[in-house]
């Protein structure tokens, strides 16, 4: 065994203590009947064969490529401080702070991240951490059926369709009902969610709604007016969740001022490597008036006997180790240790630097639309984004591959992930981030030229 | 440690200072922002903190020199399995190949990911004895879901929708009832027996036409394996119910009992307890669901499959119609798997025989050094962990298992997990793990013996402990009572940008 420190004369020394003769008495307990066949897996690997070994398997993926995807993952530049206080043992090896007094670090970490996040999306209460955006998003849906003690969630199909599955699977379990509500099919307000069909949806007096849920940006990287949104929610007493991302609220309003009662979402670009899907942070937050419902653990500021501020967990008669079959949720383990790279993100790029980050990736993508509108490519919906947009090519998955050949990454082929809705037939979804190269932007757009003949389609 | 020692930190926000920070990010251009609509803009940029990155990197050292943890000594916190985090499954992860990797990336792009992801299906399928693994799972309760989830399923398939009740024994985790709730069910807790094992004939005389689904953790969560669980097993599937076992304890078992083989419907897998993935902190964790052939279809999507041809994939959407879905977004937490396939990869089926063996000895090993001093309430050969109680103590000397391990912490340890399984009386679950030495076992062996002659002699001493931490015990009534969760900074401070 690679990691253990007993010598045979150890082992004897112990066994002698017990009272046992062989290790194998201490396993007398496992009826014979039941116990295990042969294990049979590879050998094990001496370190330096295993590092070999999966460099080996590191260099099989291509993350050489022109990169254009996001898509509710998103490249970005990590200070190279982020991971060099991460890998401190005294963060990563600790486990959950149930004592407190050998746990400040990890308490206070979570207070200032729970401040932090509080501050971009503006509302007061944030949780410690959920898995994902998307598991955030399902927990702030159930949220709202405790809270109005109503079964009927709509959600835009503007949001990402992976959130919109995931909300699917949570609610099945309650025997919650979920409705989608459409978006706009052409005009200025193409793809957003459609206002007139949430206002029709809203108003069926036999299933009253307990949330609505729409993403800013929506997954087609567009805005919505979350602001309208978020009033006809109200008015027929359903709470509304914004489903969010992070570094945009350096820019765009946040969730407190536009009305929202909770928000979720995914804080993977919060200086998060994309590492294939995770692990991710998923951000909830909710007004006061919701603080009982909230699930997931909490951190509060307190005082010690001897009065020195201190860090806690608090309001634990919401979790599943305290109340059982009555908790808020049956999340235990979250991402504290993503939270906390959030957080010295954040405390890396304070509030300029985060506005600058958003800021560039706008820019980056403004000179990628010229650059792909040039080269032939139309836009699917006219609305402002902020730095994710969808162009139409003929015959999309097709170019996407041969771009592909061309070392282009050219985003995501939206008929892989809506197969069954035509308006997206040609779309592919692409996006741009500070750090999006010029050059890469040129290699993007004289490939599609190359594949496209130069034939104008807008 | 530092030299000055650990010393308490004012918050990020007491240390900013309008106008430090910055020189990371290339000015963006005077317009970038104009195309967006006024309405969906900011007013006033967020009030985060203002630092020089000297400060800032100080803060964060800092802070990080206020945890115990498992690099800093040892941890015996009972049902976590606090085993040591080997240092190159943290190089692993970071490899830029596996780090950058978007999780959209077209499935060519991706082959070196998708081949150890398929490969740890493979590994965890061999070691629970279960026909399929899915990896999507972010922590062991979502598993947990997902598990309870598949057996709504499998029931729903068969057109039986009268099983609306989940048994759980009594020294269950709370995830398990809680996993029950979410799933829709009503959960039925069942004493245990006064072996502290699973009574059989109590859960036989809660099954029925009712039961979906009984969950199980073996080894118990007092360490002890369930010896009678065959005879149980059977009695749940005559009844037409489904046996799910926690795996949190899978760590005692590895190469001597798989789940699926004795009978098992489904199982999660803790990797960041048995498969020394970092818990860092509270999360992040990932678990890893194994099913037997009845719910093969049922679970969650995408899985990664290999082609004939020896390339990997992953399942499309809508391939398999039968699936309950997803339970997050995209794969699953493949940094975490990364590091959990490192570690297996490592070992070997040898070398985790031995890990099992290791960890079982140690923790036989620990509680003999306790017997005389503490009660035992279980004294037959334990697994992983052992229960040790202070109830003798506290009838003798007033001193609680609370106080105990607060004292541990003056001695240099950290304390185990307390009061939990709730069924024992003031109980401390102890796990040692296979990776700590036979001197570290000894000395927390006799620390806790010091303090139990303190608790005797100088109970004030134990009461008031701990004496060494950077802070003494917390007012947890006030925390909850009057909550503040967050700073509120700056206010009415400007924090204009600089342009």
């Amino acid at each position: 065994m690679p990691y253990g420190p007993h010598t045979a004369a150890d082992r004897s020394r112990m066994l002698a203590a017990i009272g046992a003769s062989s290790i194998d008495e201490l396993f007398d307990d496992i009826p014979a009947t039941l116990r295990a066949s042969r294990l049979d897996l590879p050998a094990g690997m001496p370190e330096l064969e295993l590092m070999a070994h999966l460099q080996g398997l590191a260099a099989r993926n291509r993350t050489d490529l022109a990169s254009f995807l996001g898509a509710g993952a998103y490249r970005h530049y990590q200070p190279p401080a982020v991971d060099q206080l991460l890998l401190r043992g005294e963060w990563y090896t600790a486990y959950t702070p149930y004592q407190p007094e050998v746990s400040q670090g990890t308490l206070q970490s979570i207070y200032e991240y729970q401040s932090l996040l509080a501050e971009l999306v503006g509302l007061d209460v944030v949780s410690a951490s959920h898995y994902d955006g998307a598991a955030a998003t399902a927990e702030a849906a159930l949220m709202t059926c405790r809270a109005t003690g109503r079964g009927r969630i709509l959600i835009s199909r503007a949001v990402h369709r992976h959130y919109r599955e995931t909300l699917s699977t949570y609610l099945s379990g309650g025997d919650l009902e979920l409705g989608e509500v459409p978006v706009v099919v052409s005009g200025p307000a193409a793809g957003t969610t459609d206002l007139a069909a949430l206002e029709a949806l809203l108003a069926d007096p036999d299933h009253p709604v307990a949330g609505v849920l729409a993403g800013q940006p929506n997954f087609y990287g567009l805005l919505e007016p979350m602001a309208e949104i978020g009033r006809l929610a109200h008015a027929a007493g359903a709470l509304f969740v914004a489903v969010i991302e992070p570094v945009s609220l350096s820019v765009l309003a946040p969730p407190g001022a536009y009305g929202a009662d909770i928000a979720a979402g995914e804080g993977q670009s919060l200086g998060i490597p994309a590492q294939y899907g995770g692990p991710y942070l998923g951000i909830l937050a909710c007004t006061d008036a919701l603080i009982r419902q909230i699930p997931g653990r909490l951190v509060g500021m307190t005082t010690d006997l001897d009065g020195q501020r201190a860090f806690v967990m608090t309001m634990r008669a919401r979790e599943q180790d305290i109340r059982r079959e009555r908790a808020a949720s049956n999340i235990c383990t979250n991402q504290a240790l993503l939270a906390l790279a959030a957080s010295i993100y954040l405390a890396t790029l304070g509030p300029h630097g985060l506005r600058d980050v958003a800021a560039l990736g706008a820019a980056r993508a403004a000179e990628l639309e010229a650059t792909l509108i040039d080269a032939g490519a139309g836009r699917l919906h006219p609305g402002p984004y902020l730095n994710e947009f969808v162009i139409r090519v003929p015959d999309a998955r097709a170019v996407h591959q041969r771009l592909l050949e061309r070392g282009v990454l050219a985003g995501l082929v939206l008929a892989d992930v809506e197969p069954d809705d035509p308006a997206l037939a040609d779309g592919l979804l692409v996006c741009a981030t500070e750090v999006t190269t010029s050059a890469e932007i040129a290699r993007f757009g004289a490939a599609l030229q190359a594949e496209l003949g130069g034939s104008r389609w807008a | 440690m530092g030299v000055t020692g650990p010393r308490l930190q004012s918050t990020i926000f007491e240390k900013s200072h309008p106008g430090r920070g910055g020189g990371k990010i290339p000015h963006p251009p005077k317009d970038a922002l104009e195309r967006l609509p006024a309405a969906a803009r900011r007013a006033a940029p967020p009030a985060l903190p203002q630092l020089n990155e000297l400060e800032m990197v100080r803060h964060y050292v800092n802070l990080s020199q206020l945890n115990f943890a498992i690099d800093t000594g040892f941890y015996p916190l009972g049902s976590c399995t606090m085993k040591f985090n080997p240092k190159v499954n943290e190089w692993a992860a970071r490899l830029p190949g596996f780090a950058g990797l978007h999780p959209l990336a077209p499935d060519a792009t991706a082959q070196g990911t998708l081949q150890i992801l398929w490969e740890l299906q493979e590994i965890l399928a061999e070691i629970s004895g279960m026909a399929a693994v899915s990896l999507q799972p972010a922590a062991g309760a979502q598993g947990e879901l997902t598990g309870i989830l598949m057996i709504r399923a499998y029931h729903r398939s068969r057109g039986d929708h009268d099983r609306k009740e989940v048994l759980v024994p009594d020294s269950s985790h709370g995830t398990n009832p809680a996993t029950a709730s979410m799933a829709g069910f009503r959960t039925i807790t069942v004493p245990s027996a006064p072996d502290g094992g699973v009574d059989v004939d109590a859960f036989r005389a809660a099954l029925g036409p009712r039961t979906a689904a009984v969950m199980i953790t073996n080894p118990s969560t007092l360490g002890l394996f369930e010896s009678r669980i065959g005879e149980l097993l059977e009695a749940v599937h005559a009844a037409g119910a489904l046996a799910y076992m926690d795996g949190a304890n899978l760590n005692a078992i590895l190469g001597r009992f798989k789940p699926g083989e004795a009978g098992f419907d489904v199982m999660h897998i803790n990797t960041h307890k048995t498969f020394s993935t970092p818990h860092g902190g509270g999360g992040p964790g990932a678990g890893p669901v194994g099913v037997g052939p009845l719910l093969v279809p049922f679970l969650p999507a995408p899985r990664v499959l290999r082609n004939d041809d020896g390339s990997f994939r992953l399942e499309r959407p809508g391939e398999r119609p039968t699936s309950i879905g997803r339970l997050r977004s995209f794969v699953g937490n493949t940094g975490v798997l990364v590091r959990a396939y490192a570690y297996l990869r490592a070992h070997g089926a040898e070398g985790l025989m031995e890990v099992s063996q290791d960890a079982v000895l140690a923790a036989n090993y620990l509680k003999s050094r306790l017997v005389g001093t503490y009660d035992i309430p279980y004294a037959r050969h334990c697994k992983h962990e052992f229960v040790a109680s202070a109830a003798s103590i506290k009838r003798a000397t007033g001193i609680r298992t609370l106080d105990i391990a607060k004292r541990l912490i003056d001695y240099g340890f950290h304390p185990p997990t307390i009061y939990f399984p709730l069924i024992v009386e003031e109980g401390m679950l102890i796990e040692p793990t296979e990776t700590e030495s036979v001197e570290t076992l000894d000395a927390f062996a006799d620390a806790l013996i010091t303090i139990a002659a303190e608790a005797a002699a100088s109970p004030e001493l134990v009461h008031d402990a701990p004496h060494t931490a950077p802070v003494r015990r917390l007012d947890e009534a006030t925390a909850a009572r009057q909550p503040n969760l967050r700073w509120r900074p700056m206010t009415g401070v400007e924090t204009p940008c600089p342009d």
